[in-house]
């Protein structure tokens, strides 16, 4: 089941094993963190093991299932646990959006493609300098994190909470920053700068007047205004 | 969290999903919006960045993880490698939050 994208088409120098693999895997330990915090969460809120770790197999979108768990551990209702938790993943949709160009895969194979489009494999495809590289870097980023996010909520929602705070470690902060490092290159031309000062302005200040999720929504507004923008003054 | 409400949101979340990569390719307005697509990606993990930097419960908040995203983000301008800026930034936050 393995597809032929991970062996990375194009051999480079001789190896197999293509030259985003290393930060793909570095980016999987780091999710596998989270996972462990999301499998301690999970019990903490009164989850089964099974079920946080179906959900982690199924729902796969660290941001959403963090926001159903902590609504359903607050006392929240499940329907709004839901709801506030499908506002989060709905930003994939977009990212699949944006993705589909660059993806050739066809029938079941992109049906597997479509449950791997998250931040995480977005962000290492679109950081491919060589667009030829972007789909094997999409798909080892997303079964890197796949397996990470799953074997971390396996062993968190097991072992409970003696261990990995992912703060503690920083790791909150190596997200952002490990995504501003991926995105430097595409920084460089002049349209992609604006759109990007303008996702990150629409979504501070959305961040105090909106629920979670729509921040990050209203960048595909940021990404409409910024081409308006280049579009008047090439 | 009953079973069916996890099942649901399973569902929902993998048809946003697969609604963007496989069924929008198939509209035929998006062929028009290509320059829109391509600066998306950029607009959306800028305002992920911020989101996951500064969000604290609906108040902008400037705490350790925006000083570890901050070294991370002058190594990344220095054109430290991914791994590094990873690092630089984790152990930054970690530093600024512990002591």
């Amino acid at each position: 089941m393995v597809p032929d994208e991970l062996l990375g088409g194009d051999s480079v120098r001789g190896s197999r094993v293509p030259h985003y693999a290393r930060d793909c895997v570095v980016l999987g330990l780091a999710v596998g963190v989270f996972g462990i915090a999301f499998g301690v969460l999970a019990a903490e809120s009164g989850l089964s093991g099974a079920k946080a770790c179906v959900m982690s197999l199924l729902v796969f979108t660290g941001a959403s299932q963090f926001a159903a768990v902590s609504v359903v551990g607050s006392g929240g209702s499940a329907v709004t646990a839901v709801a506030s938790a499908l506002l989060l993943g709905a930003r994939n949709g977009i990212y699949g959006l944006a993705m589909a160009g660059r993806l050739r895969s066809r029938g079941v194979r992109r049906g597997i493609a479509a449950q791997l489009v998250i931040d995480e494999s977005t962000a290492m495809a679109v950081a491919q300098g060589d667009p030829a590289d972007s789909e094997g870097a999409f798909w080892w980023a997303g079964v890197s994190v796949f397996v990470a996010w799953n074997i971390g909520t396996l062993i968190g929602a097991v072992a409970g909470n003696a261990i990995a705070d992912p703060s503690a470690l920083g790791l909150d902060a190596a997200f952002p920053a490990g995504f501003i490092s991926l995105m430097m290159p595409q920084l460089r031309q002049r349209s992609t700068l604006i759109a990007a000062g303008l996702g990150a302005s629409f979504a501070a200040v959305a961040i105090p007047l909106t629920q979670p999720g729509i921040p990050i929504l209203l960048a595909a507004v940021a990404a409409l205004v910024a081409l308006a923008l280049v579009r008047r003054r090439p | 969290m009953s079973w069916t409400a996890i099942l649901l949101l399973a569902a929902g979340a993998y048809a946003a999903k697969f609604a963007g990569l496989v069924i929008g390719p198939r509209l035929t307005i998006l062929k028009r919006l290509d320059p829109w697509l391509a600066l998306l990606p950029a607009a959306m993990l800028a305002a992920l960045v911020t989101v996951q930097t500064l969000d604290g419960a609906k108040l902008l908040t400037i705490d350790a993880r925006a000083a570890g995203v901050a070294a991370g983000s002058v190594a990344a301008l220095k054109r430290v490698p991914f791994v590094g800026v990873i690092f630089v930034a984790a152990v930054v936050a970690a530093l600024v939050r512990n002591y």
